[in-house]
C-alpha cells in the first residue's frame, strides 16, 4: 500500500488537463501512440465538446520514479461542473493528492480557484504545476506569483512542465510519488470501500468505480451497499488500465472496480459505501448524501406516434444516469411523455443532447422548474415539481420554493456587475469574504428557480468567464407564487405554463410571448399569443398573417421544382406541433428558456 | 386531350441579372443547336408518338426567340409541322425583345403563322429598366407595339415586372398606365423574385440585394388587379391578365391544369398526364446527346396519387377558374380546411369546384400545404 498513490487533477479548461493525462499513460507504458484520449477519461462526445468532463473515472498508472521504486498511481478523473459538485466531492474523497494545473500564458484562473478550495477541504496535498512553458508567451514568474498571492500555495514547490512536448513530466510523476502520502487504512479491518462512479455495460451490468479505505474484496464475496443494505456477490474485481484488468482481490488503498451482477446504475449510489455482508463495517464513510432532482422538465416525442420509441430511450438511457429521475407525463397539448428530475440545468442539457443523439430521439421539453411546496388551505402540504398539478389557487394558504446559498468567486472589479445580477435574482443576506488580494467571494441566499435557466451563462458572460459558481440547498421559505399560462390563437397550451415568482410574472410572460412571436411561423390566420394569471392577461403579442406568398411565375413548365419546393415544405411542417391550429415548431418550446441575446 | 407544344430557344443578346431560365449570351451555337432540335424532332415524334396524340398550341419561349433569323424561325416550323400532328391550331406564340420588333422581322413573323407575340418590356421607367439590365427603353417598345398592331396582331402581349428595391406604388401604376395605352390583349405583371443561380440571388446571398416587404409587394400586387380589372382585364391567373376569356394564354394554361405538353430544346420539361421529365440543361449537353442519336432528356419522374393531387390542389389554385374536387384528389385534401379557408375568405367553392379568391391569390403558396394531409 505505500506504493500507491490516488490523486486528481485541478485544472481550468484548456490547460492542458487531458493532454497531462495522455502523457502520464503515456509514461506508464499504458500504449505507445497517442489516440487514447478518447478511450480514456473524458469519453462522452459531449463533455469533449464543451470541454469538461462529466463522469468520474480512475485509471491505473504503474510507475517506476528515478530511484527505482515502483509504484501504482491512480488518477481520478473529477467532473467540473456545479451540477455535479457531490459527484467531484466524492472523487475528491478518494483521493490524497491534487496536481493544480495552470497555464503558464493563462495564469490562474477562476474555476481553479473554486476547485483547490474544494481539494483543500478534503485535505489533499496540492502539487502546482506550471504548463505550456514550451509556449513563447508563457510567464512563469507572473504564474509562480499568483499561485503565490492568490492561491496561497508555496510557489517555490511549482513545477514546470510541457505536457504537449513531455518536457518535466517526470518530474511530476516522481513528485506524485514522493509528495503526495501514501493512503492509509487497515487491510485486516471490515471492508469500506467508496463509490465515486458507476456506468453500465451491456455484458457485465453495473460497473461500480471505487476507492478501498479499510479492508479487502475479491471475486465471490457477497457484498453489501450500506444506503441500502443490498446484498450481491461479487463476480469480478480488477483496476482501469486502457480497458478493464482484473485482480485477485482490491485492498485498502487502492482504487478500482467491482463487478456484481448489479442490473442499472440505479441500483448503486454515489458516496455509498459497500462492504460485505457476513462481516460489515461498523459505519459507513461519512459524506455520503441522497442526490436528490432539483429541476424537473416534462418531454414528449415531436411526433405523438414516437411514445414508444421514446419509452425505450429512456429505459435504455438510465441504465447509465443514476441521477436522472422520470415516470409518465401527459399534456393536452403534447401527448404522453415524461415528467423528469434532473440534477441541475447542464444535467438536463447533457440529457437532451444525447437523448438526441446518441438514441436519435425527437423530442419537445417544457420549461424546467423547481420542486414548489404549497400549503393547501384543508391543512395538507404537496409537492409540485410540474404546473399541469399546480392547485387551485382559492385552495392555496401558503406556497414555498426552494432557497439555495450561492458562492461566487470573481476578480474583484466584477463585484458591481455580479451583485446587480444577483439582486435582480431576488438574492438576499449577502455575505463577502477575500479569499485573497483582488479576489472577491459573494455569498447570497436565492431562489433556485432563479439560477435554474440561465444564471451561470450570464455569471460567465458578464465575468468573461472569470466568475465561478457553487451552491448548496438551503431550505424552503415563503413565497409568492403564481401560474403563469400562455394562450397560442386563444388556447391554453398547458405545456407553456409555468410556475413563477408573483413579481417575475409580467418579465416571463412578456419574455415568452416574444420569443413565441419569433419562432412560430406566419399563418393563414393572425396569431394572438397572450400570458395569463388565471383570466387576467399581463402580456401578449401577434404574429401577423402571410401578406403574399406566392410565386411570380412556375418556370416554364417546370412543375416538379414547385412541387418539390411544397413537399419540403410540407416535411417541415410535419415536425411542428400542431395545437389547435397553429404549427408550433419544436424550437419554440427551447427558446422560451433561453435568456434573450439582448439580456446577455 | 389536345396538347402543348413548347420550343425553348436558349439564346439571348445578354442575360438578365432576375432570369433564372435557361440562356446563354452568345450566339455561336445557334447553327448547332438548330439541327440538334430538328433531330430531337425527328427522334422524339417516334418514340412519344403515342403519348401525345395531337397538339393545340405551340409557344416559343426562352431565352429570347425573337432573336432568331427568320430564316431559322422557318426551318424551326416547318421540322415541328412535318413531325407532330396538330389539330383546331389556335395560339401559336412567341416572347419577343422589343429591340427585335422592326417590321419586318414582324411582318416576316406573322407570315410563319405566329398567332400571338409577347413583349418583354418589364417595365417603361428609364430607372427600372437600367437596375433590370434590360437594353432597350420605353420608346422602344413603343415602337414594338406600333409595329405590332400595323402589322394586324390582335393578340399582343407585354410582360411587366415590378416589387424593384425602391420603386414607389406611384412608379408601378405609371408602368401600368404605359402598357394599358397599347391595349395589349394580355399583360402579365410578375413579382421580381431573387433567383439562386442568378446574378440578383448572388447579390441577395450577400445581403446586397432585397426584395420589397411582403407588405409592399401584397400593395403592388393588388393595385395591378384593381387597376387592369377596372380597365376590362381578367385576373385569370396569379400574374396574368387577359382582355377577354380568348385572350388567355392558351398554352400556359396547360401547365396551370396539368393537360399534356412536349418540350423541346435544353432544359424543356415535358408532361404526358403522368409522367414528367426534362431536358438536358447544356446546349453542349443537349446538342452532344442528339449527335450520338440520344434523347437529351436528363431525368423523369412518375408521379404518385399522393404527388398527383398535390400538383393539382397547388396549380388550380394559381388560376382563377380552380380546380375540381374529384374523387382521387379529395382523398389527399382535409376537407375540414376547404371550409376554414372559405371562412377566412381564401378560396370559394361551388359544388366540385374550388377556386381562389383574390386573398387566395395572394397567398397561393400557401393553401396547398394546408390542404393536402
Ligand atoms: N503548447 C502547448 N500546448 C498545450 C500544452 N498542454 C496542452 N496544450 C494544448 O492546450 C489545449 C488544451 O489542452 P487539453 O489537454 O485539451 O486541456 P483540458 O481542457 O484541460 O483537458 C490543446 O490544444 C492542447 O494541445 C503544452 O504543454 N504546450
Amino acid at each position: 500500500m505505500s506504493q500507491i498513490r490516488n490523486f486528481c487533477i485541478i485544472a481550468h479548461i484548456d490547460h492542458g488537463k487531458s493532454t497531462l493525462a495522455d502523457r502520464f499513460i503515456q509514461k506508464a507504458g499504458l500504449v505507445d501512440e497517442r489516440n487514447f484520449r478518447n478511450q480514456i477519461l473524458d469519453s462522452m462526445d459531449i463533455e469533449r465538446e464543451r470541454g469538461i468532463t462529466i463522469k468520474s473515472q480512475a485509471v491505473t498508472l504503474p510507475y517506476r520514479n528515478s530511484r527505482g521504486e515502483d509504484f501504482e498511481l491512480n488518477l481520478i478523473d473529477t467532473p467540473g461542473h456545479v451540477d455535479f459538485s457531490y459527484e467531484v466531492s466524492r472523487a475528491l474523497a478518494s483521493c490524497e493528492g491534487a496536481l493544480l494545473l495552470v497555464d503558464a500564458t493563462q495564469g490562474v484562473e477562476a474555476q481553479t480557484l473554486a476547485n483547490l478550495y474544494a481539494a483543500m477541504e478534503h485535505d489533499l496535498t496540492v502539487i502546482p504545476v506550471i504548463n505550456k512553458i514550451d509556449l513563447a508567451s508563457a510567464d512563469v514568474e507572473r504564474t509562480r506569483e499568483q499561485i503565490e498571492i492568490d492561491l496561497g500555495l508555496d510557489s517555490s514547490s511549482a513545477l514546470l512542465c510541457s505536457a504537449k512536448e513531455g518536457t518535466g513530466v517526470t518530474d511530476v510523476m516522481d513528485a506524485i510519488t514522493e509528495r503526495i502520502p501514501a493512503p492509509s487504512g487497515s487491510q485486516e479491518g471490515s471492508l469500506q470501500a467508496l463509490i465515486f462512479d458507476a456506468h453500465y455495460d451491456n455484458f457485465r451490468g453495473t460497473i461500480v468505480t471505487c476507492r478501498i479505505f479499510t479492508g479487502r474484496v475479491k471475486a465471490g464475496d457477497i457484498i453489501q451497499l450500506m444506503s441500502n443494505g443490498a446484498t450481491y456477490r461479487v463476480e469480478e474485481v480488477g483496476v482501469f488500465r486502457l480497458k478493464r484488468e482484473a485482480r485477485a482481490s482490491l485492498s485498502a488503498g487502492e482504487v478500482g472496480y467491482i463487478i456484481a451482477g448489479i442490473k442499472t446504475v440505479r441500483d448503486t449510489r454515489i458516496g455509498d459505501t459497500v462492504t460485505l455482508a457476513n462481516t460489515p463495517a461498523a459505519s459507513p464513510l461519512p459524506g455520503f448524501r441522497e442526490v436528490k432532482p432539483v429541476v424537473f422538465s416534462s418531454i414528449y416525442p415531436v411526433s405523438s406516434d414516437d411514445y414508444r420509441s421514446l419509452a425505450d430511450a429512456m429505459e435504455k438511457y438510465q441504465l447509465n444516469d443514476a441521477a436522472l429521475t422520470f415516470q409518465k407525463d401527459s399534456s393536452a397539448a403534447l401527448g404522453l411523455g415524461f415528467r423528469c428530475g434532473f440534477l441541475g440545468l447542464l444535467h438536463l442539457e447533457i440529457f437532451q443532447e444525447r437523448l438526441e443523439r446518441e438514441f436519435d430521439q425527437s423530442i419537445i421539453m417544457t420549461v424546467p422548474t423547481v420542486m414548489y411546496r404549497i400549503v393547501l388551505n384543508n391543512g395538507e402540504t404537496v409537492n409540485v415539481d410540474n404546473p399541469l398539478y399546480y392547485p387551485d389557487p382559492v385552495n392555496i394558504k401558503e406556497s414555498l420554493e426552494p432557497y439555495i446559498r450561492t458562492r461566487i468567486l470573481i476578480p474583484e472589479r466584477y463585484m458591481g456587475a455580479v451583485m446587480e445580477l444577483c439582486l435582480s435574482r431576488r438574492g438576499v443576506n449577502s455575505r463577502f469574504s477575500y479569499p485573497s488580494p483582488g479576489r472577491i467571494e459573494i455569498q447570497f441566499e436565492m431562489p433556485l428557480s432563479e439560477v435554474i435557466y440561465d444564471f451561470y451563462d450570464r455569471l460567465k458572460s458578464i465575468t468573461q468567464g472569470y466568475g465561478s459558481f457553487d451552491y448548496d440547498m438551503l431550505d424552503y421559505r415563503a413565497s409568492e407564487l403564481v401560474k403563469l399560462d400562455i394562450l397560442v390563437n386563444g388556447e391554453r397550451v398547458d405545456a407553456l405554463s409555468q410556475i413563477v415568482h408573483k413579481d417575475r410574472a409580467r418579465e416571463r410572460a412578456l419574455h415568452v410571448c416574444e420569443k413565441l412571436k419569433d419562432e412560430i411561423p406566419r399563418h393563414l390566420f393572425k396569431i394572438p399569443i397572450q400570458g395569463a394569471l388565471g383570466g387576467n392577461i399581463i402580456a401578449r403579442s401577434t404574429i401577423s398573417p402571410f401578406r403574399k406568398d406566392v410565386t411570380a411565375k412556375c418556370y416554364g413548365g417546370d412543375i416538379t421544382r414547385k412541387r418539390k419546393l411544397l413537399e419540403k415544405q410540407k416535411k417541415g411542417k410535419k415536425k411542428m406541433k400542431i395545437i389547435g391550429s397553429v404549427s408550433i415548431p419544436q424550437s419554440a418550446f427551447v427558446a422560451i428558456f433561453k435568456a434573450d441575446e439582448k439580456e446577455k | 386531350m389536345q396538347s402543348g407544344l413548347y420550343v425553348h430557344i436558349p439564346f439571348c443578346r445578354s442575360k438578365c441579372p432576375y432570369c433564372a431560365f435557361y440562356s446563354i449570351a452568345s450566339q455561336s451555337l445557334i447553327p448547332r443547336w438548330v439541327e440538334a432540335l430538328k433531330s430531337e424532332c425527328r427522334l422524339v415524334s417516334g418514340s412519344l408518338k403515342d403519348r401525345f396524340q395531337s397538339f393545340n398550341t405551340i409557344h416559343f419561349g426562352g431565352g429570347t426567340p425573337s432573336i432568331l433569323d427568320p430564316g431559322i424561325l422557318e426551318r424551326i416550323m416547318k421540322c415541328l409541322l412535318a413531325h407532330f400532328s396538330f389539330s383546331g391550331l389556335c395560339e401559336v406564340a412567341m416572347e419577343a425583345n422589343p429591340l427585335d420588333l422592326t417590321a419586318e422581322r414582324v411582318s416576316a413573323i406573322r407570315s410563319l403563322g405566329f398567332t400571338r407575340v409577347v413583349v418583354g418590356a418589364q417595365s417603361f421607367s428609364e430607372k427600372s429598366l437600367a437596375f433590370l439590365g434590360r437594353k432597350h427603353s420605353g420608346r422602344d417598345v413603343r415602337n414594338a407595339m406600333e409595329v405590332l398592331r400595323r402589322e394586324g396582331f390582335q393578340n399582343t402581349g407585354i410582360d411587366l415586372i415590378y416589387g424593384i428595391q425602391g420603386q414607389t406604388i406611384e412608379e408601378w401604376t405609371a408602368d401600368l398606365e404605359k402598357a394599358v395605352a397599347f391595349s395589349p390583349a394580355h399583360i402579365s405583371c410578375y413579382c421580381l423574385s431573387l433567383e439562386d443561380g442568378t446574378r440578383f440571388g448572388r447579390m441577395a446571398h450577400k445581403g446586397d440585394l432585397a426584395t420589397l416587404s411582403s407588405e409592399k409587394e401584397r400593395e403592388f400586387f393588388l393595385a395591378a388587379s384593381d387597376f387592369l380589372g377596372r380597365r376590362g382585364y381578367i385576373h385569370y391567373e396569379v400574374s396574368n391578365f387577359a382582355r377577354g376569356r380568348q385572350f388567355e394564354s392558351r398554352h400556359n394554361l396547360k401547365y396551370w391544369r396539368r393537360e399534356p405538353y412536349l418540350g423541346l430544346g435544353p432544359s424543356a420539361h415535358s408532361f404526358d398526364g403522368t409522367a414528367r421529365w426534362w431536358n438536358i440543361r447544356s446546349i453542349k449537353g443537349y446538342c452532344e446527346a442528339l449527335e450520338k442519336g440520344s434523347l437529351p432528356v436528363d431525368d423523369r419522374e412518375d408521379l404518385t396519387a399522393e404527388q398527383t393531387a398535390l400538383e393539382k390542389v397547388a396549380m388550380g389554385l394559381r388560376i382563377r377558374e380552380g380546380f375540381s374536387l374529384d374523387e382521387e384528389t379529395r382523398h389527399w385534401i382535409r376537407t375540414d380546411r376547404i371550409e376554414a379557408m372559405e371562412k377566412e375568405g381564401l378560396i370559394v367553392r361551388e359544388g366540385m369546384n374550388v377556386a381562389p379568391t383574390m386573398n387566395g391569390f395572394l397567398v397561393a403558396d400557401r393553401l396547398p400545404l394546408e390542404l393536402v394531409v
